[in-house]
């Protein structure tokens, strides 16, 4: 079994505040039909500082989604620990450290996208006034100022999407967990996507982990990308991304050649042997 | 949501169909035999005389003309109405008290797995049991309770025949529009922390509205059903269901008279759809579809 490698850097940097993450030998065991059991996820371990962006990649069956689930608190460990600011899952979980975004938008088809942004802090007595004054702030940040009275089935897949990170991003959360958002999208759009969520992270100060099949995006969006390997599902490596910081990602850095390298890195560590690519074989 | 142009192509269909039930009624009555058609000694097209199949300007003649030779005899269309309106009362009752038990019903089953596994064959079970054997039950029970000024009264046990009716599709229609959220709902639901109320508030009640809009109008015409029925055996006065036979009874002497009430009866049907049809028109807003991203 591969350890873990863990950067020394990135702990020491913020040995003075509390992680945002912190996931102690967690495993992750299903059952399944008569007794038989999967092991999702197998003796993984884990820190995030806060800001940090983390991508989490691997094949599917890793457990990588499995891996966020369990930090939302909407599956419990089997084994080992899960700290979200110091605080166990369950217990960040009710006090709203994080937001959270999935593969599709989820948004109430009977809402319209202001009511939907807002639904979060409306469930948590936020007043009215405040409320859209906070769902205003955020349908500017997300781009979306002459959509905010339309309903979901009237936007397209992106624009879902942007409030759904909208939503996520209501109640300022200092953790946002994201399982796929772009995963539905084309490629285009998903790129213009990218650009933004960096954007809005660097912002916002929020630590993420991101998770995601696709190399680039993982590279170019994050800090650090988390490699896994399925069955069970274990972390292999941890690559480091030095792209600078957010505010200065941009779509230039996808013909940078330290963006390639993060690439390579990520697919070396994926592949577990050093690929011998022929010129660039980007996908 | 639809177009006009839709809209007025169903109008024009409807139409059509009642067209053809009036040249389907007429063309038999005059190409058929005046003694019916008899297969080995069964009867299985009826007589066309005018005692069994009378005209139909006959039967809309009859409807303007007075009920009786009594003087100052209402014409038949207007106590039809008034019988019909009478009917209608009764069975609102019934229909917003079964759709009240009903809803209630199934917010206890989506509450608890246990209670949908023993409670939904009960309700499946309840729908077998005839109206018939039901109504004389209803009626000795009733007329039992007396509480202080309140007394038992007979168009109450024809209301609570009626939702007895209205009651199973709301049950059923609600629980699965209750259980219609996606698990991503639910999921995020879960993630702000909201309760079982907030989540209902939130999210289950207006999810289930495109499943509860259809289930009212079924009760709704349960509701008019059973009023219909219960009338009959109950022996309550006033209501169409009553008009229905004592104007059959008069049959051989009057027989265009009896129809009347009947298509009373199946306006009363469509008023009541309508009215549900309104209800929805008021929800209008949560019978969006989630878009596919």
């Amino acid at each position: 079994m591969t350890t873990p490698v863990q950067t020394p850097a990135t702990g020491a940097a913020h040995a003075a505040s509390v992680a945002a993450i912190s996931v102690r030998s967690a495993g992750k065991v299903f059952q399944v039909a008569k007794g038989a059991e999967v092991r999702a996820l197998d003796d993984v371990s884990l820190t995030v500082a806060p800001g940090e962006f983390v991508s989490l990649i691997g094949p599917s069956g890793c457990g990588k989604s499995t891996l966020l689930r369990l930090i939302a608190d909407l599956d419990e460990a089997t084994s080992g620990e899960i700290l979200v600011f110091g605080k166990t899952a369950r217990q960040a979980r009710i006090d709203q450290e994080y937001g959270i975004a999935f593969q599709s938008a989820g948004l109430l088809p009977w809402r319209s996208v202001q009511a939907n942004i807002e639904l979060p802090l409306e469930l948590h007595g936020v007043g009215k006034t405040e409320r859209s004054a906070r769902a205003e702030e955020l349908i500017e940040l997300v781009g979306l100022t002459d959509f905010r009275s339309r309903f979901p089935d009237q936007l397209s897949g992106g624009m879902q999407q942007r409030v759904a990170i909208a939503r996520s991003l209501a109640e300022r959360p200092k953790l946002l967990l994201m399982d796929e958002p772009f995963g539905a999208l084309d490629e285009m759009t998903r790129e213009r996507m990218q650009q933004e969520l960096v954007r809005i992270c660097s912002e916002t100060g929020a630590a993420v982990v991101f998770v995601t099949h696709s190399i680039p995006e993982a590279v170019f969006l994050s800090d650090r990308v988390v490699v896994m390997s399925p069955r069970p599902g274990r972390i292999v490596g941890i690559v480091d991304i030095d792209l600078g910081p957010g505010t200065q990602r941009s779509e230039g850095l996808r013909e940078n050649s330290a963006f390639f390298e993060g690439v390579t890195a990520v697919r070396e560590a994926l592949h577990g042997s050093p690929a011998a690519p022929m010129g660039v074989e980007l996908r | 949501m639809t177009r006009p142009g839709v809209r007025f192509s169903a109008v024009l269909w409807g139409l059509a169909g009642l067209v053809l039930l009036a040249v389907l009624w007429e063309g038999y009555k005059a190409v058929g035999p005046v003694t019916g058609v008899q297969f080995f000694g069964q009867s299985i097209l009826p007589k066309t005389d005018d005692r069994s199949m009378p005209h139909l300007v006959d039967m809309v003649t009859r409807a303007l003309q007075p009920v009786n030779s009594a003087v100052g005899s209402p014409p038949v269309w207007v106590s039809v109405i008034g019988a019909a309106l009478n009917s209608l009362g009764v069975a609102a009752v019934g229909w917003v008290a079964g759709s009240v038990v009903g809803f209630l019903l199934a917010l206890l089953m989506q509450r608890l797995r246990v209670a949908e596994r023993a409670v939904l064959p009960w309700l499946i079970l309840s729908q077998t049991v005839p109206l018939i054997a039901l109504a004389p039950v209803i009626v000795a029970w009733g007329g039992k309770i007396q509480i202080g000024a309140f007394s038992w009264d007979r168009w109450m046990s024809v209301a609570v025949i009626a939702s007895y009716l209205a009651f199973f599709p709301v049950a059923v229609g609600a629980l699965r529009g209750l259980q219609s959220p996606d698990a991503i709902h639910l999921e995020l639901m879960r993630t702000y922390n909201a309760g079982w109320f907030k989540t209902l508030l939130r999210l289950r009640l207006p999810a289930s509205v495109p499943y509860l809009i259809p289930a009212l109008r079924l009760g709704a015409a349960s509701a008019i059903v059973g009023t219909v029925v219960a009338e009959v055996s109950t022996g309550y006065k006033g209501g169409i269901g009553r008009m229905i036979i004592e104007f059959a009874q008069s049959g051989t002497s009057d027989p265009a008279k009896a129809y009347a009430p009947i298509a009373g009866a199946v306006i009363l049907g469509l008023v009541s759809a309508g009215l549900v049809a309104l209800v929805g028109l008021a929800l209008k807003r949560f019978n969006r579809q989630e878009a596919a991203s």
